[in-house]
């Protein structure tokens, strides 16, 4: 090629060894994002990963709007994971305002979190399963997922998109007969549960793929920051729900699930342990919920936050998720930050990656538990 | 009514519009207010909250070791700010970390004041070793000068990393560079990461940056 | 248009304009009785490209999943290799970054192809009309057959959308 080259612009030195690769957008393995990959043979000598394909500036466009208007389009980023995502807005917003939540609304907020953790791990699952060419576990996790879909629609109207947790509380009651349909489901799931341990967990292939891929020792885990399940399948003890407790979680029953392995198959196995205590929680919040009560507190309509600035964070199904909102006295917040799990473990990709196979790229990158949508905002 | 108004779809009061907007003097709009039953009293409660014990002693120690270069912002239940000049951010969070022991960055943020003409870089330090601390949230804040017409990367807007105290840093200072033109002195990657190749604006979290149709 | 072929740039497109005309000469010798047959065979291989773009590929994925099961149409099983797709099924939000990618995609598949726009994000920009990193639609990037509402479809309607798009394929002239 003869072409001559803009001044400034150099192309890359072809090495006889090192390929590039690019794996995304458009790839069944990457889906929002691209990895750029250099290739040894067929060991990865570098990773650099380029995401933003889905960056939609939230965090630009909750400064034009008020805090109820700011809803919809923030938990638009995880729409499987829709309540935690907000969770952290509302109890924000409320230590903003001053705003008192009823008893029984925070019992329901806490059920609506945990239906929604299994929601998002149970498609995280289906997608781990397709990665790795195990067809059964995208179908049953994907089929079991609707009962929990169902249950949330019935408490909310809408399929995905919830919107269902609102600064004072959430936006409606309980529709009738709901606690008893919820144990039901939620008794049949975890049945359902301890066959996905037979057909997938104990599987000799996805042990060969998964088990001793992507190691991240304990103090690496702590050093580069990471959260949520990445953090406690390398050892760390932490759960905000158990070290920060929000709204109710205090009053409940349920473990944090730690595994020091640190490996590709830890990573997959601590969610799924993790469903178990979201069922746990549940069932125990159902049990010491009240009765009957309000639900919600009014809010004055344009509600103004003080010159203030407060950071609330919580448990997501991708790990520790933080809303930073500073206020000025207006209905508008000033500046809205939302720190992510999902980004704060983009920083993992590059130091697990390299050395590792190409092939175990997909097995490593899903275990991360990284939602591109989430992590681009 | 402005055209932020019209789009929000909602009646926006504040209290600078309050006599401009409508055309009344104050205590006319007051009036007209209180006949529309609006409430215009403040929605926080201004009752003070007792300092907890555990946070004055954390904020104590890095304000006796620094005297006057950090500055305590304030202290709540779980939570401290503290802000540094950012020539001496690089010893404070060093302070943090081997003394304090935080240890990892759960967010870099920026925060843009046009009228003061600084952009407030913020960090918020977390712990997972230290059991004492896992509840705790250290916001680390520190303020550098903002140019009217930003050339990101070349111009005053720069603040030493602290990628190499906290390596979690690393992509929330490349965001935060990208989003609000701070540049990381001695970050080792100061690339784009989520805008577009060919982002040509200023950068888009900055408060002169309008975004369109408001 | 011989020596593009030759020549090393710019073979690969001419090939396949190559490979265009000549399939447009054999639609064009077996003449009109046949339209019926040809377009009933693409009817049900409308394999799309797997573009995640933003979170509608939620549902894109609950669509395929046990309860909705769109594969018993013959329909929308996500396909990994793009020279073989003749659906693009757009999921959602196209960011400025994405747009260029997306055409580039879209350049890439061979004729005859079709595009759905999944969700508002997709059709106007949606929720996201005053975000300046989001493409107002994909009109301009894409020439759109079936356009799917909703924030996010429900899976029915992204199921009767492709419906929709057979009952298009099957009035089309075959080209």
């Amino acid at each position: 090629m003869t072409t001559q080259l803009p001044p400034g612009i150099s192309l890359e030195k072809v090495d006889d060894r090192i390929m590039t690769l690019n794996v995304g957008p458009q790839h069944p393995g990457s889906g929002h994002m691209r990895l750029i990959i250099k290739v040894d043979g067929d060991y990865i000598v570098s990773c650099d990963p380029d995401p933003g394909y889905v960056h939609r500036g939230e965090e630009k466009m909750a400064e034009y709007r008020n805090y109820i208007q700011n809803i919809p389009h923030l938990e638009r980023p995880v729409i499987h994971d829709s309540s935690n995502i907000l969770y952290p807005y509302c109890l924000a917003v409320e230590d903003l305002l001053g705003i008192e939540v009823p008893e029984r609304a925070k019992y329901v907020r806490v059920i609506a979190a945990e239906l929604n953790r299994c929601i998002y791990i149970l498609y995280w699952l289906a997608i781990y399963g397709i990665f790795l060419g195990h067809s059964t576990m995208f179908m049953w996790p994907a089929g079991d997922r609707e009962l929990f879909i169902d249950l949330l629609e019935a408490m909310s109207g809408a399929r995905v998109t919830h919107a269902y947790l609102v600064p004072g509380g959430v936006r409606n009651d309980l529709p009738a007969n709901f606690e008893e349909r919820c144990l039901r489901q939620v008794n049949y799931f975890e049945k359902r549960l301890k066959e996905y341990e037979a057909i997938f967990y104990q599987n000799p292939i996805l042990k060969a793929r998964t088990q001793d891929t992507g190691i991240l020792s304990k103090t690496d885990a702590i050093r580069l920051g990471t959260t949520g399940s990445v953090l406690r399948a390398s050892g760390v003890d932490y759960d905000v729900r158990k070290k920060e407790p929000y709204d109710v979680y205090e009053n409940l029953d349920f473990q944090t699930v730690v595994m020091k392995e640190g490996d590709s198959y830890a990573r997959s196995y601590v969610p799924y342990l993790e469903m178990f205590e979201s069922c746990r929680i549940i069932k125990d919040a159902l049990r010491k919920m009240p009765k009957s009560g309000s639900v919600r507190t009014k809010l004055k309509p344009n509600p103004k936050g003080g010159n203030d600035e407060v950071y609330r964070r919580v448990e997501s199904g991708r790990g520790a998720l933080g809303y930073y909102i500073v206020s000025n006295n207006r209905p508008e917040p000033y500046r809205v930050k939302i720190s992510v799990g999902s980004f704060r473990n983009l920083i993992c990709m590059p130091y697990l990656l390299k050395g590792e196979k190409l092939g175990n790229m997909p097995a490593v990158y899903w275990s991360l538990n990284y939602w591109p949508v989430e992590a681009d905002r | 009514m402005s055209s932020e108004d019209k789009k929000d779809g909602s009646t926006d009061i504040t209290d600078e519009k309050q006599s401009d907007v409508v055309g009344l003097s104050k205590d006319d709009a007051k009036k007209y207010y209180e006949e529309k039953g609006i409430d215009l009293s403040p929605d926080v409660p201004t009752k003070p909250k007792p300092i907890p014990q555990f946070e004055k002693s954390m904020a104590d120690k890095i304000s006796s070791k620094f005297a006057d270069k950090v500055h305590v912002d304030y202290i709540r239940a779980d939570r401290i700010r503290v802000v540094a000049k950012r020539e001496d951010i690089v010893d404070v969070a060093k302070y943090i970390r081997d003394d304090l022991r935080y240890d990892h960055a759960e967010s870099v943020t920026g925060v843009d004041y046009p009228d003061s003409k600084e952009i407030e870089v913020v960090y918020h330090l977390g712990s997972y070793t230290d059991e004492k601390l896992a509840r705790q949230v250290l916001t680390l804040a520190t303020r550098v000068p903002r140019e009217e017409i930003p050339n990101p990367g070349s111009d005053s807007s720069r603040t030493p990393s602290l990628r190499d105290v906290f390596y979690s840093v690393e992509f929330h200072e490349r965001e935060c560079f990208e989003m609000f033109g701070v540049y990381f002195e001695g970050h080792p990657d100061n690339r784009r990461l989520l805008l577009p190749e060919d982002w040509a604006d200023i950068p888009p979290f900055r408060k002169d940056f309008k975004i369109k149709g408001r | 248009m011989i020596k593009e072929l030759f020549n090393q740039d710019t073979a690969p497109h001419a090939t396949n304009v190559l490979v265009g005309k000549l399939g447009e000469i054999l639609v064009r010798a077996v003449g009109k009785p046949f339209d019926y047959a040809i377009n009933w065979g693409r009817l049900w291989s409308l394999w799309p490209v797997h573009l995640e773009t933003a979170c509608c590929s939620v549902e894109f994925g609950a669509a395929s999943s046990p309860r909705y099961d769109v594969e018993r149409f013959g329909i929308i099983e996500a396909f990994g290799s793009l020279r073989q797709c003749d659906l693009i099924v757009v999921m959602g939000t196209i960011t400025r970054k994405m747009a260029p990618r997306l055409r580039m995609v879209y350049d890439q598949m061979p004729d005859p192809k079709y595009v759905v726009a999944m969700g508002a994000c997709a059709i106007t920009g949606g929720l996201y009309f005053d975000s300046y990193n989001v493409l107002p639609g994909i009109d301009g990037v894409l020439p759109v057959d079936v356009y799917v509402p909703g924030c996010p479809p429900r899976p029915e309607t992204l199921i009767q959308g492709c419906m929709l798009l057979q009952e298009k394929i099957k009035r089309m002239k075959a080209r």
